[in-house]
């Protein structure tokens, strides 16, 4: 007889992490500390120029060099190398130019692969680089994208500097800026940003036969594999791509790189392992960036502020080509410009623009954060046209509670949300009140330091995504996740997932889920990913989709062991299937409880299977590939209250609340953890980071001397709550939060800053928001018109000037 | 150039270029990976070792300049296998790492740190990690951690 033991919920509960024993004591395996034997390693010469035609490339001298292998330029890949894929093609006219992984005759960004050196070590390979001698016919370059959309600009490709333009609305815009009270206009700037995950990335690639491995620095090991088959040619089922311990992304490993490429094939060419690492250096040309958007917007509302209709017209950076997602982080933020408000119309136009700079893709939050940014924005503008408190203007825009599942204006079905419950958290813990009180005071006082508060109600799309909507955008693949079970005949769990962690936790929480699923313990759980040959399916882990998708995944196949289990344990306890019941991790006979068996003795009788039903396989394994219905939306408010010095320019955040909605918790620690590292990088936007060029189209910030990460000294302590309000969209009830942090709070910033300088004229102050810009945002407004307060300026007035030039103000510290 | 290093409790003797970083030479001839490059500008601090006990950043010194020093890196810091020391501990339960790439570098500055000012306030902490970057965590959880490991070993020594 087995004693029935109560196992508490392990969902919910603040686990530590299992995979920190590696991390905290440098046990890692990063793919820059795999060693092979042979290995030899791969150095890269990269473009000076922004845009060029190679007129030459001389390898003579590095082939020669000491402990060089080979040398090679673009030309000796050309029959080979194919282009790099995007895949999302938006619309069917979209110019998709070809990308060759190594530039064949013309350059198009500075840092472009012109040519490579592979010798026995990284020391001999960089020296050889020395020696290559690269003549260059200068083009002009491509820098600014009103300027590129023009005539008689020079072209970026040959057919012309615009890649798409992808329009989409819902209900009559003309008819609802006709006549209204009130019109909003404005244009936001996007900066451009770099990712910078903290590991560089890193590419070995190692030959048997005609059979590869790949490992590399990615989030997306499976997509990877399907995408260098298609390539390069080499068969699917010859490749294993490998992502071992990754040491961050934030959409800069979400991409089919020209270094994987290349090592795939030079590993072929020489018939031996390769490695290439980027130094950081190098990594800030040629990882893909971030944001990169002109938004012009337009804002209709009643005298009330009810919001009759939004307009937005992108233009967005591509880079000098469309990698595997670029054209579509747009169309990302879509659907979100709408927010968690209603109107009566909207319209979307976007623009996908070549440069000649690196290329653009997914950065944390991809199209989300740009359109957060620009309709929190708004609605502060808006409040302060109409002179009421921008909490109270949204309170009378967003959708109510009772008013879930709601379908809004850009056709999403938001399943659910608390905007309310959010937000009265976020004021309570903010103590809002107060802080209005004193802001009021300092600027009756005309104190040189003035306090702001910042606010930002944000929702996004998560849970990326539908199959058939992604289907519907033309992207090119879908959007499900897999997870596999299997129990060990010991009874231990090892769970098998498609998701690909790189610092998130799911070792960690899909233990717990999994814990809770079959009722074992916690302990007894392993998590397997990132190897295409253990993990043979997956999506990967990008769109804060991992838990929401991935996790149902495992829900599901967890599902399936128990109803194979059930079968087995009814014919060793000699009864139907149909009388048990599970619980607690034991199929138990209904009404006498006693009478059960426990998963793992069930695991153990499939594993000697001696006695199993005529026609029942001797497995509990199981697999679950899960596509959702729908998007999550998680949601919440954030509010910042910053203390600005308008005689320096500084800016201080003094506290910073982030009250999140993100469903049901699996681990409080890890989402805490998730929202912490979310509010650095959006407030990093607000305040720090910018990759500037200069006007030979050479990136100014090309090392972190120059790119400003902050550190633990320019960021506060962040006061973080929730609000639950399950999903009901998947058994989970979770949201996912990778994300939110990050698309929350550069607006809250913002917001913030320009609330403590709207009584010197300030409507807008260009990210990132330096002392400098701070301090010019305030003369230029007291110069314009020195004594009017921006509620007293027309209700259209049109946004800030011209952007500044990054060049004279770059983000140095 | 001959040199002679003393690696988390072993003695290493090498020919080594005079030109090899200290990082390099302790990633790619000691086999110590446990210690990352994050970074080309000494920037990151992800690198950072501790060389006769002071913290450094082994990117931004030579392995030459290293010849008849102690360097302790992560991989030596607890006393054995199945040992963490108290930062390591603290780390773990503060949730200070996600991705874990700044962990090594970040864990020996703070060795230093707490070495220097055993009883240190959040600013203090804050600023005494400023040469150390994260791109995960926010840093709040790191903070933690280094306060809690002090406060843990305040404990111990009362």
């Amino acid at each position: 007889m087995t004693t029935i033991e109560e196992i508490p919920a392990e969902v919910g509960k603040a686990r530590t992490r299992k995979e920190d024993a590696r991390l905290i004591t440098g046990q890692t395996n990063w793919t820059d500390n795999i060693t092979l034997p042979g290995l030899v390693h791969v150095a890269f010469l990269r473009s000076t120029q922004a845009h060029a035609r190679i007129a030459s490339v001389d390898l003579s001298a590095a082939r020669s060099a000491p402990g060089v292998f080979a040398a090679y330029s673009g030309a000796d890949f050309a029959a080979e190398q194919g282009s790099l894929p995007c895949a999302w093609p938006v619309t069917p006219d979209i110019v998709i130019p070809d990308h060759p992984s190594m530039a064949v005759d013309t350059v198009r960004y500075g840092g472009e692969i012109v040519a490579c050196v592979v010798a026995r070590d990284r020391y001999a390979a960089a020296d050889a680089l020395e020696l290559i001698d690269v003549t260059y016919e200068t083009l002009e370059p491509v820098l600014d994208m009103e300027a590129a959309l023009a005539p008689g600009s020079p072209k970026v490709h040959e057919a012309g500097n615009k890649s798409y333009t992808w329009t989409f609305g819902n209900g009559d815009i003309d008819a609802a800026f006709r006549d209204a009270p009130v019109v909003i206009e404005r244009t936001y700037r996007q900066q451009r940003l770099i990712p910078s995950a903290m590991e560089p990335r890193s590419v070995v690639c190692a030959p048997v036969g005609d059979e590869y491995t790949l490992w590399s620095a990615t989030q997306i090991p499976h997509v990877l594999r399907v995408m260098l088959a298609l390539v390069t040619g080499i068969p699917e089922h010859k490749l294993r791509v490998i992502a071992p311990d990754v040491g961050g992304g934030f959409g800069s490993k979400l991409q089919v790189t020209a270094e994987e490429v290349l090592a795939l094939l030079l590993a072929r060419k020489l018939g031996r392992p390769v490695k290439w690492t980027e130094t950081r250096t190098e990594g800030n040309v040629a990882v893909h960036h971030g944001r990169d958007q002109i938004q012009k917007v337009r804002l209709a509302a009643t005298a009330e502020g009810r919001i009759l209709g939004l307009d937005v017209d992108l233009l967005a950076d591509m880079g000098a080509y469309l990698m595997i997602i670029t054209p579509g982080v747009p169309l990302l933020g879509a659907f979100m410009f709408n927010a968690i408000y209603k109107m009566d119309a909207y319209r979307f136009n976007c623009s996908g623009v070549f440069t000649t700079k690196t290329p653009t893709d997914a950065y944390r939050g991809a199209g989300r954060p740009e359109a957060t940014y620009a309709i929190e924005h708004l609605m502060d503008d808006l409040a302060a046209t109409l002179d009421v408190d921008p909490l109270e203007l949204r309170e009378r825009n967003w959708i109510k509670h009772e008013e879930f599942p709601y379908t809004t204006i850009a056709g999403l079905t938001y399943d659910s949300g608390n905007y309310e419950a959010a937000t009265a958290t976020a004021r309570q813990l903010l103590h809002y009140d107060e802080l209005r009180k004193e802001q009021f005071e300092r600027v009756a006082a005309s104190a040189p330091v003035r306090l702001g508060i910042g606010i930002s109600t944000y929702t996004e799309m998560c849970g990326i995504a539908p199959s058939r909507v992604l289907g519907s955008l033309a992207y090119a693949a879908g959007g499900w996740e897999y997870a596999s079970i299997r129990m060990l005949p010991t009874g231990k769990v090892e769970v098998v997932t498609g998701s690909s962690a790189h610092g998130q936790g799911h070792e960690t929480a899909w233990s717990q889920i999994v814990a809770d699923q079959l009722g074992v313990p916690f302990e007894d759980v392993r998590v397997l990913h990132g190897d295409t040959a253990i993990a043979p399916k997956g999506m990967d882990t990008y769109g804060s989709r991992s838990l929401v998708v991935g996790g149902t995944a495992v829900v599901n196949a967890c599902d399936k062991v128990r109803q194979k289990a059930r079968v087995i344990a009814a014919a060793m306890l000699e009864v139907s299937p149909d009388d048990l019941e599970w619980d607690s991790g034991r199929w138990a006979v209904r009404g006498d409880p006693d009478q059960g068996k426990a998963i793992g003795e069930i695991a153990f009788a499939a594993f000697a299977a001696h006695d199993l039903p005529e026609g029942v396989e001797p497995s509990l394994d199981s697999d679950a590939t899960y596509d959702p219905n729908n998007f999550s939306f998680p949601h919440g408010t954030h509010l910042c209250a910053a203390e600005v010095d308008t005689e320096t320019g500084q800016v201080k955040i003094r506290s910073y609340v982030a009250v999140d909605d993100v469903g049901v918790v699996v681990n409080p620690l890890i989402v805490d953890g998730q929202v912490h590292g979310g509010l650095a990088q959006g407030i990093a936007q607000a305040l720090y980071e910018e990759a500037a060029y200069d006007s030979s189209g050479n990136l100014i910030t090309a090392s972190l001397a120059d790119y400003l990460i902050p550190s633990a000294a320019d960021l506060p302590s962040f006061t973080t709550a929730r609000t639950t309000t399950p999903s009901t969209l998947n058994p989970l009830g979770v949201k996912g939060v990778g994300e939110a942090g990050t698309i929350a709070s550069t607006p809250a910033v913002v917001n913030a800053i320009i609330d403590a300088l709207r009584p010197f004229g300030v409507s807008d102050v260009p990210m990132p928001c330096t002392p400098e810009r701070v301090w010019r945002a305030i003369q230029e407004a007291q110069g314009a018109s020195p004594t009017t307060p921006a509620a007293a300026t027309p209700a259209s007035a049109s946004g800030p000037g011209p952007n500044p030039d990054a060049q004279e103000d770059g983000s140095a510290r | 150039m001959r040199i002679s290093v003393k690696i988390d409790g072993v003695r290493y003797d090498d020919d080594v270029e005079p030109r090899l970083l200290l990082v390099h030479y302790l990633r790619e001839q000691a086999g110590r990976t446990g210690t990352p490059v994050g970074c080309d500008t000494t920037n990151c601090g992800a690198c950072t070792v501790l060389l006769n006990g002071r913290s450094v950043k082994s990117c931004s010194i030579l392995a030459v300049q290293a010849d008849g020093a102690e360097v302790t890196t992560i991989q030596g810091l607890a006393d054995g296998p199945g040992e963490l020391q108290p930062l390591q501990q603290a780390f773990h339960e503060e949730h200070a790492l996600q991705c874990g790439y700044c962990t090594p570098g970040m864990i020996m500055a703070a060795v230093d740190l707490l070495g220097e000012n055993p009883h240190p306030t959040e600013e203090e902490v804050r600023d005494g990690l400023e040469g150390n970057l994260c791109r995960c965590t926010g840093y709040q959880n790191i903070v933690r951690a280094v306060l809690r490991a002090a406060n843990q070993t305040a404990e111990v020594t009362a």
